[in-house]
């Protein structure tokens, strides 16, 4: 054969031809079978029915009919909200604010100690060490897993009522949160700096603090403030069960179906959280963007 | 008293040998070439002289120390009069090329200071103390980079962030530089300039310099002997005077 560059008839006896399709083990078609079985038992599980959302616009209805007209700030009638109201819902939102920065510093700061703790090799690699890493892993592993409203029960019960207990509750969450994610963070760096410095006489807390943080210190900046949005957002429905904030006025409006007035703390939470989110992403940008800049 | 003796060198990964028997003796003040195709074995060799990397067998004395026997204080004292270069700078890329030169005093203030930590005043220059900073611009004026002093390390040149690196390890006042392929990211230029800024400093300063190079003319200019691994055996270790550049390119066959 002649009539190309590339004779393909010359090797006819050519078995080593890719095959077209990847071939699909039995146990990957059981994979595929048992999520499809999952999908559908989960649905049922959850009760999830358009018939139930199609009836509740009547409730719908009602509630927004009795959200809404009402509202008369300053008004007269006996709904409408006062001054007094208005000033200490805003204290209640300020508090709110306290709360999850507070609870967010005070948990970035354990945080970045635990994660420090917990970071294959980076304090040592020692028998100790490892057991130590694998136990403050775990403990930040609980922090991480419990949810929010089951510590903030605890501490309610721990410290009572109010604020303190809310930001107790966002310092663990935090905890959890920053202990994980900064202990990546600082895995993932570029090692070699640290290496070079220990080479020459560092000890593995220089090496740490000399050349694997500032390199990891752009990701915790953002990281933290991924923890904060987080804060102010879970700080919110706290009050839910008495762990201070907005969230306790926002419950108790509800119970006596002041809807009108809840849908004022809602805005003003809204308002909160969209500033709060806004502003650091901003920040979350400029960080990322200055590293962007140098590199 | 020599600088390095080692005595049947081995180090093998799981069944693997990366190198096997070797036996070399330096003189301090010697700067030598180690040469050898990608693979033989020389930065292998390089880390187990700090024990980097733990050898699997053999005995290296530095000036006169069995290394080997130290312990976790006494190889860090150890460590701290080595200075070590690598192919890439290994600069913290975020921070001051004055702070990187200033990490290269951590090891030593540990080791001159009788209050523990006391190294850690040396993590960045805004801690470290003045005569600190004096010596890292003197360091830095070595290289001639003292002008970037405040400049972060990440906006620097390759051959600027290498003499960074020689910066660092002039700091640690060392009386043995390890460089292991120092010039071989850079243009010939600069690595000609940084290579002959490397050999003046430590004649000058009566450093013994060891570095691995994949350039036989580097090798011979720059190292008073060379030493060539193949397949993790010392295959030559000779005066540069006495050999010709076709028998080093026959060590990378
Ligand atoms: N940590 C390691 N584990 C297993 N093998 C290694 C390790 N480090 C190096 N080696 C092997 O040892 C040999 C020599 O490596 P190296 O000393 O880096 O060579 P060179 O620097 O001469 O190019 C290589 O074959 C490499 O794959
Ligand atoms: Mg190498």
């Amino acid at each position: 054969m002649t009539d190309g560059l590339i004779d393909i008839d010359k090797k006819s006896e050519l078995n080593n031809l890719p095959r077209r399709y990847k071939k699909i083990s039995i146990t990957r078609y059981f994979i595929y079978l048992a999520l499809i079985v999952m999908v559908i038992w989960s649905f049922q599980g959850s009760q999830f029915s358009f018939e139930g959302l199609l009836d509740s616009t009547q409730y719908f209805k009602r509630f927004l009919g009795e959200a809404f007209p009402s509202i008369g700030i300053l008004g007269e009638n006996e709904h409408s909200i006062t001054w007094k109201d208005t000033f200490r819902y805003t204290r209640e939102l300020i508090e709110t604010f306290q709360m999850a920065f507070t609870g967010t510093l005070l948990g970035i700061i354990f945080g970045f100690i635990l994660a420090l703790l917990s970071s294959k090799g980076l304090l040592g690699n020692s028998r100790p060490m490892r057991l130590v890493q694998e136990t403050v892993k775990a403990l930040i592993l609980l922090f991480r897993t419990v949810p929010d409203l089951v510590w903030a029960i605890i501490f309610v019960m721990l410290v009572g009522l109010g604020a303190f207990a809310g930001t107790l509750t966002i310092m663990v969450d935090t905890i959890g949160f920053c202990g994980r994610f900064f202990a990546e963070e600082m895995e993932d760096v570029d090692k070699s700096p640290a290496d070079a410095l220990e080479s020459c006489g560092a000890t593995k807390l220089d090496a740490t603090f000399a050349a694997v943080v500032p390199a990891a210190m752009p990701g915790l900046i953002t990281t933290s403030l991924f923890a904060f949005e987080k804060a102010i957002r879970g700080s919110v429905i706290l009050g839910l069960v008495g762990a201070g904030g907005i969230g306790m006025s926002l419950n108790a409006l509800f119970n006596w179906m002041a809807y009108d007035r809840a849908m004022v703390i809602i805005g003003m939470i809204f308002a909160l959280i969209f500033v709060v989110e806004q502003v650091s992403q901003y920040l979350r940008r400029k960080v990322t963007q200055n590293e962007e800049k140098r590199i | 008293m020599n600088a390095i003796e080692v005595n049947h060198l081995s180090k093998s990964y799981a069944d693997f040998e990366v190198l096997r028997d070797i036996s070399f003796t330096i003189g301090v003040g010697e700067s030598i070439a180690i040469i050898g195709s990608n693979g033989a074995g020389k930065s292998t060799l390089l880390k187990c002289l700090t024990r980097i990397t733990e050898p699997s067998q053999g005995s290296i004395n530095i000036f006169g120390d069995p290394i080997l026997k130290f312990r976790t204080g006494a190889l860090r004292r150890m460590r701290s009069s080595i200075g070590v270069v690598f192919q890439k700078h290994n600069l913290v890329p975020r921070l001051s090329v004055l702070t990187n030169v200033i990490h290269g005093d951590i090891g030593r203030l540990h080791n001159v200071s009788k209050f523990p930590l006391a190294g850690i005043r040396n993590w960045g220059q805004i801690s470290a103390s003045n005569r600190t900073r004096k010596k890292a611009m003197e360091a830095l004026e070595m290289v001639s980079l003292s002008h970037l002093a405040l400049q972060r390390a990440d906006t620097l040149s390759g051959g600027q962030s290498q003499r960074v690196a020689i910066a660092r390890a002039l700091m640690q006042e060392p009386n043995m530089i390890l460089a292991d392929e120092p010039v071989a990211s850079l243009d010939p230029v600069a690595a000609n300039e940084v290579m002959s800024l490397f050999y003046d400093l430590c004649k000058n300063k009566n450093i013994t310099l060891i570095f691995t190079s994949h350039n036989v003319e580097h090798a011979l200019e720059y190292g008073n002997k060379v030493l060539a691994i193949k397949n993790g055996r010392l295959s030559l270790f000779k005066d540069s005077n006495s050999i010709e550049i076709k028998t080093l390119q026959a060590e990378y066959d």
